[in-house]
């Protein structure tokens, strides 16, 4: 186990400095700089701010001593947000990303199990078809249509809830269902193609010869086997929670990574984006992580120590 | 279970029809569309469909339908190109790896293994960037980053394919082992390749209609669904038509490639079950 463990804290550390020096240098790459606003300054004072902020450097120079200083715990001050520390604003950021990926999320499995297992139990029924007509609409429409079209209904004609932000309870409860409905429909296709498999093997036949109801043959036998490919989907799937927040937070005007992470593009706030990057890995990476524990722990034939 | 089939190859017919429909108008813009695309002041400004305008107008009197027409081109091309771009350098890569395995397997795998952990649209947003948010820089952009599942999958069937009768059988009366590869394992493989190609292009479609909604993808004047669509979200709460026509042809669009996937899989990819359809 501990060395399953050191094994896969050294694979992250590579994978982590891999995507930061991809992402330090393509940035830079990119035509335009952090002090290109629409006023031209004469060239002193150009010289000036980037020697303070070390832009005259060569690239190298600037990549190791960035790299010594992530190393000493600083990401340094944001261009932009002159003066506050990107940490500073991180901290803040994760708050509701975090909040809204982990309640998506939960959401998802729960209702996409749910729904999955409903429509296998009962094939063929309109419980069947309605969950899969509900499947298939949450895969194709788009998130910033399902978005706007909730909010249309919702806030505009009911009235009964806030179109944006990110505040009390009741201002997260659209923006939740906007971001968990491609996960839930995946997961529940999925589900039940798997249920629907299982059902035709040997070992379910055996369980009904035993003389079993459907219902103790589905939740205590065949359930379990089936929730193994589900298992695997989830670490795409909190790639793409990570992906489709970018559009939740920009339809919904939520504070998160993803509105940070873009006007920090935009803007070439050269620490912001690569203190965003870093923590983008880092999610991924304790995401597939905590997959790969949960895939042992459902089927125990995976032993983690024997994967590579 | 004749019934079933029925039904399925009548969604194969009703998705391909609706693809080619889709194909043919966007083809066809220019005859079909009734303005320019660009001409401005055409009618009233931001008018709800009526007469004439269809899907109504934009604030600078712009007819949606011809813009979503013109739309249609660019949305599918991106989708299309970058798909059989990632086709063909995923194949290439993942026939190589699986065909000869050892060290040639371990150096290529290693590499699309570091694209396939790097966040997706992190990469696409740096890709727009340095290459700028024309058409090539998002077509380099999306394709980089899908290539590596087409390569994955390609490799694993490969390695499969390795073992039988047919290649040891081609490799017994000397055939090069490049003619092997492409003449036969290939081939062999192409039911696969086209199911995962149909779930990649409609994937494509929406990664970039993602990027162009939140102000990273094609700039005006190209305007793709993704850019009609952030265009109509400034103005949503008051004039919804000119987000929702967009996101309903994109919808459309999507549902039609699903489908197609689907009934396409049932029919020449019958052993595998597992849906691809998971998105960037």
């Amino acid at each position: 186990m501990i060395q399953f463990f050191l094994k896969r804290l050294t694979q992250a550390i590579v994978t982590l400095s891999i995507l930061a020096t991809i992402t330090f240098f393509l940035l830079r790459l990119a035509p335009g700089g952090p002090f290109d606003g629409d006023k031209i300054w004469p060239a002193e004072i150009q010289a000036n701010i980037n020697a303070k902020y070390g832009l005259d450097k060569p690239l190298q120079t600037q990549f190791f001593t960035w790299v010594s200083d992530v190393l000493h715990g600083d990401l340094r001050e944001s261009f932009h947000y002159i003066g506050t520390p990107v940490t500073e604003i991180i901290g803040d950021a994760v708050v509701p990303s975090l909040q809204l990926g982990f309640l998506a999320l939960l959401l998802s499995v729960v209702f996409g199990l749910l729904f999955g297992i409903l429509a296998a139990w009962k094939r063929g029924s309109i419980w069947d078809f309605s969950a899969m007509f509900m499947a298939i609409t949450g895969i194709t429409l788009p998130s910033y249509l399902v978005g706007t079209l909730l909010v249309l209904f919702f806030s505009n004609y009911l009235g009964i809830l806030p179109p944006a932000l990110w505040e009390d309870k009741s201002s997260m409860i659209l923006p939740v269902l906007t971001l968990s409905l491609r996960p839930l429909a995946i997961i529940a296709r999925m589900t039940r193609t798997t249920l629907l498999e299982i059902m035709h093997s040997d070992y379910i036949r055996t369980a009904y010869s035993k003389g079993l109801d459907d219902s103790t043959v589905l939740f205590k036998h065949a359930l379990r086997n089936a929730l193994i490919p589900v298992v695997t989907l989830l670490g795409p799937i909190a790639a793409s929670l990570i992906t489709g927040s970018y559009v939740v937070e920009t339809v919904f005007q939520i504070p998160g990574l993803g509105q940070y992470f873009i006007t920090s593009v935009i803007n070439r706030d050269y620490p912001l984006v690569m203190g965003m990057t870093l923590m983008f890995g880092i999610i991924l990476i304790i995401c597939n992580f905590v997959v790969d524990l949960a895939y042992s722990w459902i089927d125990p034939r995976i032993r983690l120590e024997a994967k590579d | 279970m004749n019934s079933r089939k029925l039904l399925k190859n009548k969604l194969f017919v009703i998705s391909s029809a609706v693809l080619l429909i889709l194909c043919i108008l966007a083809l066809l813009a220019p005859l079909i569309a009734p303005y320019e695309y660009d001409a401005v002041s055409v009618g009233p400004n931001l008018s709800p469909p009526i007469k004439g305008f269809i899907m109504g107008t934009d604030v600078l009197g712009r007819d949606l339908f011809s813009r979503i027409l013109y739309g249609a081109r660019l949305s599918l091309a991106v989708g299309f190109c970058t798909a059989i771009f990632a086709l063909v350098l995923g194949t290439a890569t993942g026939a190589i790896a699986g065909y000869f395995g050892g060290k040639w397997d371990k150096i290529l795998m290693s590499i699309v293994d570091i694209f396939y952990i790097l966040p997706m649209l992190l990469l696409a947003i740096l890709f727009t960037l340095i290459f700028g948010r024309g058409f090539f820089g998002i077509f380099l952009a999306i394709g980089a980053t899908t290539w590596v599942t087409q390569a994955r999958l390609v490799r694993a069937l490969v390695m499969q394919a390795r073992g039988l009768p047919y290649v040891e059988a081609g490799r017994a009366i000397g055939l090069t082992h490049m003619s092997i590869i492409f003449k036969h394992i290939l081939p062999n493989l192409i039911g696969p390749m086209v199911v995962s190609l149909t779930f990649q292009i409609p994937n494509n479609i929406l990664t970039e209609s993602f990027l162009s909604f939140v102000g990273l993808g094609l700039q005006p004047p190209y305007s793709s669904w993704g850019t009609l669509a952030n265009e109509g979200f400034r103005g949503v709460l008051s004039y919804p038509h000119l987000m929702i026509f967009p996101g309903l042809a994109l919808f459309i669009t999507m549902l039609a490639f699903n489908f197609l996937g689907d009934s396409l899989r049932d029919i020449l990819d019958p052993k595998s079950s597992v849906g691809s359809s998971i998105g960037s």
